[in-house]
């Protein structure tokens, strides 16, 4: 080669380019790490959730829990895990059919088990799966020592007799739910290649084993939380909070519009319409909710919007309020907010201007289309609110003439339902009603759980559609739905003081099938797409979740309003401008009404949409517990659920060797590293004996 | 070793220390370049063919091999620069330091900066509390690649002093027999995880290139038999 002057003076100024091209293009993720461990990237984890007094759900340790991998799919296998097996901690890979609360038990009482992984079970267990309580939001509602004594902690009915009461457990192991069967499989692979005993002897290193992270950071209850978190809110520079109240919105609309921010006259009569619009699993962020959540409010929107159609809307001597609340299966954080907002005169309206309560809860899974109308015995003892009762009892039945749908009292001797009409019954005998598809216990055998899904409903569609198609499929789901919206709506207008004849007053199945199929198989569908604002249509996730988290409103309750502003609002000749700015028209009536800009359904053959401007009534109100609110974190008369914060959460699956190979390469480390400076040492020393010729090389200094 | 190496021959000289770092920064500006070259080579290829994948590793280590060379030979050019530099500043007109010393200490640095690229990742990824094997390979993955490592380490130390000797003395065979070497040695490594593929014939050119290093350096048969005994 030929010789080379020193480097010029570019050549720094090129190592720099070097260094930041490299710097800027994206790494491909170690392939050692990849060599070592396999993500499982399709899990949902089971979070802590803390109350006035308790810690519910799940905790790992900060730097991850690992464990030598076992597959339980039957009730013996448990006793390697238990007893048997030579190298615990375990990480159990539990068949979903065998999440119940005997198992659960077994395994929180020993040490022997780092975690837990749930296959979901497909198809769902036939006997029913809830973790939910036998006695939903008991000690919040209205029955208690006090008021009917004799149907509290449902001592008269069991309202969900399947009811295990898991998610209200607290485990100190982390436990996952494994949603993707694939994932499943390679961890039963994994299994059967290295850890399955054979010839009776224990299974040889290396072990597969699996490591699950998610570290919690609230502990105790939500008066600790809460109390650290304002400690750390107050006096530090950098807060670290460590738990959230569960809070989101209502979403509320009247027939007629009213002053949103003004007051009701006490004269004027409401009649609210309420469903609850949340559901709650074992796991975060899974509620499907199709028979507690969806069934509902979907009934109720299509009631609303068969309403709206009709003429003499604005000549009804009462106005009616549809109201979905948020956060009902955690004791009601929806229903008491508004209930204390309506007692401390901060909404528009006050609980003298309620003439009556109609409650649609579960409603579709009746046996002989027959719906169950309870009421509550306790308040009907007082005679004018019995009259009242007896009034819109009568109302309904009469409604249900002509359909395929048979109204039917539930009786004196039953209590009400957990149901958000309790918490308006504990500080105003209102007359109401609560309609579902069961008279004592639930019909739902999987009330708050992973697999309250479409199929528990019985919604079934043909093969072989496209999205659009099977958006636009109407189901015998819907179909039934779309009659009980049809009664609801009659009677509702009945009570409303409407005089003309009901039988042109049609809840729309299409409109109840697209609405199913949004709310329960796939949140983006073209229809949503095109009701909802142009900026937030990242939200349209891929399985719909009802759960009311932390950060608000989520996905549910934003679709709510705008479907509900679609279906119950008009369309109004305003410009963008003009209707992101309401005040600035004169004629907009900016208390009455609320406008939304709609970024409109695509063209066929292009990729632009048209949007347009929705007036409507809908209105969101804001469902925090009110004991936040009066910071009572140790209330028990209002809800204080709250969800710890957590900073990561995740799922490998890697192998693990034994004790005795990683000893070995320690101890072999360190003699060469001793015998290295050892020989050095005395080459060094010697090195004159070494090297002869004066002039050498190597480990000498002159 | 390397630690053993540094702290009994290098670490009380500073003129030393400063070779060793700029060695060790040379060979790291060497990967960089050759690390560029294939990486652009792989961006521009399809991802999903599996033997241009191989086949273009092979070149990129061929490559890289070659490259560390180059540089091994522009560092030489450099410190011949330094030495006359430095024998100016001296007091009796002598260098402070010879080639032969100079040429040890970079093989050092290079054996140094090649060790920790190698290990870092490594070591990194062998705190988890998984090991190598879920996919099928070899338990023994960081004991064979600790192994593996120090045998570079000394082979680019004895390469240091042979590259140098050959470039003093215009002897060309010994700098081909140096790229020769290592060439092998690198392509030896394609052999994993059949790991006595790529370790047995390290060793044995570790144990050749020893030997030459130790002759060249004006050591010989009878030296080293009086250093055994006389221990």
């Amino acid at each position: 080669g030929g010789c080379r002057a020193p480097l010029p003076a570019w050549w720094g100024l090129l190592r720099g380019l070097l260094l930041a091209v490299l710097a800027a293009v994206s790494c491909q993720g170690n392939s050692v790490e990849r060599k070592i461990y396999i993500p499982l990237n399709k899990t949902a984890p089971c979070v802590r959730l803390l109350n006035a007094t308790h810690q519910i759900g799940c905790q790992s340790s900060i730097s991850g829990d690992t464990g030598v991998i076992h597959v339980v799919e039957k009730e013996e296998d448990l006793n390697w895990v238990l007893a048997d097996g030579p190298h615990p901690p375990y990480m159990i890979l539990l068949d979903g059919n065998l999440f119940n609360r005997r198992v659960m038990l077994q395994l929180k009482g020993t040490s022997r088990v780092s975690g837990l992984a749930v296959a979901i079970a497909k198809p769902s267990p036939p006997q029913g799966f809830s973790p939910g309580l036998k006695c939903p939001n008991d000690g919040f509602g209205v029955y208690s020592k006090d008021y009917g004594p004799q149907f509290a902690h449902c001592n008269k009915t069991v309202w969900n007799p399947v009811g295990s009461g898991l998610s209200y457990e607290d485990f100190d192991f982390p436990i996952f739910l494994l949603e993707d069967a694939n994932e499943t499989q390679v961890i039963k692979q994994c299994y059967q290649d290295h850890n399955v005993p054979r010839d009776g002897s224990g299974p040889e290193y290396p072990l597969c084993a699996m490591q699950l992270f998610s570290h919690m950071h609230a502990v105790t209850s939500t008066v600790t939380c809460m109390r650290r978190s304002s400690l750390q809110s107050t006096f530090s520079i950098n807060p670290e909070v460590v738990c959230d109240p569960l809070l989101d919105y209502n979403v509320w609309s009247t027939l007629q519009p009213i002053n949103s921010s003004g007051k009701v006259d006490p004269e004027k009569e409401v009649i609210i319409v309420a469903t609850r619009i949340d559901s709650h699993s074992f796991f975060w962020n899974i509620a499907p909710g199709a028979e507690s959540a969806v069934s509902s409010f979907v009934t109720h929107l299509a009631a609303a919007e068969a309403l709206h159609k009709v003429s003499d809307v604005h000549l009804l001597q009462r106005n009616i309020m549809f109201t979905f609340f948020q956060g009902e299966t955690f004791d009601y954080i929806g229903s008491s907010r508004m209930v204390y907002d309506m007692e401390k005169d901060k909404f528009p309206l006050r609980l003298d201007n309620i003439h009556s309560f109609v409650e649609l809860n579960q409603v579709a899974l009746r046996n002989d289309s027959i719906l169950w109308m309870h009421t509550d015995p306790v308040s009907r003892m007082n005679e004018s609110v019995e009259v009242q009762v007896r009034n819109l009892l009568h109302i309904l039945s009469n409604s249900s003439m002509g359909a395929s749908v048979t109204l039917q009292e539930a009786g004196y001797s039953q209590p009400l339902p957990p149901s958000s009409f309790q918490r308006f019954l504990r500080v105003r005998h209102i007359p109401g009603v609560v309609l579902t598809d069961h008279k004592t216990a639930f019909q739902n055998r999987y009330y708050q759980s992973m697999y309250d899904t479409p199929e528990n409903i019985r919604m079934q569609y043909p093969e072989g559609l496209s999205p659009e198609e099977t958006l636009e499929y109407v189901t015998d789901t819907a179909k039934s739905l779309a009659e009980v919206a049809t009664v609801v709506a009659r009677a509702l207008y009945r009570l409303a003081g409407g005089a003309n004849n009901t039988s042109a007053i049609q809840a729309d199945p299409k409109t109840v099938s697209r609405m199913l199929y949004g709310f329960l198989i796939k949140m983006n569908n073209s229809w949503f797409q095109s009701i909802i604002k142009p900026d937030i249509k990242g939200i349209l996730g891929d399985v719909p979740q009802h759960y009311v988290a932390v950060s608000s409103p989520v996905n549910t309750t934003y679709l709510v309003q705008y479907v509900l502003a679609n279906l119950t609002g008009t369309v109004v000749n305003l410009t963008k401008e003009e209707c992101l700015n309401p005040e600035k028209t004169p004629s907009s009536e900016k208390e009455m009404y609320e406008y939304a800009w709609v970024q409109g359904s695509l063209d066929p053959n292009s990729t632009s949409r048209v949007p347009y401007c929705v007036r409507s009534t809908v209105h969101l109100s804001k469902a925090l517990s009110p004991a936040f609110e009066l910071r009572q974190w140790g209330s028990t008369e209002y809800s204080t659920w709250t969800e710890s914060r957590w900073k990561e959460i995740r799922a490998r699956i890697f192998l693990v060797a034994s004790k005795e190979l990683e000893i070995i390469t320690l101890v072999v480390g360190i003699a060469i590293l001793i015998f290295s400076l050892l020989a050095t040492y005395f080459i060094n020393a010697k090195a004159d004996v070494l090297f002869s010729i004066p002039r050498d090389p190597g480990a000498v200094a002159y | 070793p390397a630690l053993g190496l540094f702290l009994f021959t290098i670490a009380r000289d500073p003129l030393r220390i400063i070779i060793l770092i700029a060695g060790a920064f040379f060979w790291l500006v060497s990967l960089l370049l050759s690390s560029l070259i294939w990486f652009i080579a792989v961006k521009a290829s399809d991802p999903r063919d599996e033997p241009l994948q191989k086949g273009l590793l092979i070149f990129g280590v061929m490559f890289s091999v070659l490259l560390q060379e180059a540089f091994r030979f522009l560092y030489y050019k450099l410190l011949r620069k330094a030495i006359e530099g430095l024998v100016a500043l001296s007091e009796d007109g002598c260098s402070p330091i010879s080639i032969q010393q100079m040429a040890y200490v970079a093989g050092v640095g290079f054996g140094l900066m090649s060790g920790a690229f190698s290990m870092i990742n490594l070591l990194a990824d062998a705190l988890g509390p998984g090991t190598v094997g879920i996919h099928g390979d070899s338990q023994l993955y960081f004991l064979t690649s600790a192994f593996m490592t120090m045998v570079l380490i000394f082979l680019h130390t004895f390469w240091g002093i042979l590259f140098f000797h050959g470039c003093e003395h215009r002897r060309w065979w010994e700098i081909m027999a140096v790229v020769v070497m290592h060439l092998t040695v690198s392509g030896s490594t394609f052999c994993n995880p059949l790991y006595v593929g790529s370790l047995v014939p390290s060793y044995l050119l570790m144990a050749a290139a020893a030997a030459w290093a130790y002759l060249l350096s004006g050591g010989s048969a009878q030296n080293l038999r009086r250093f055994l005994l006389c221990k």
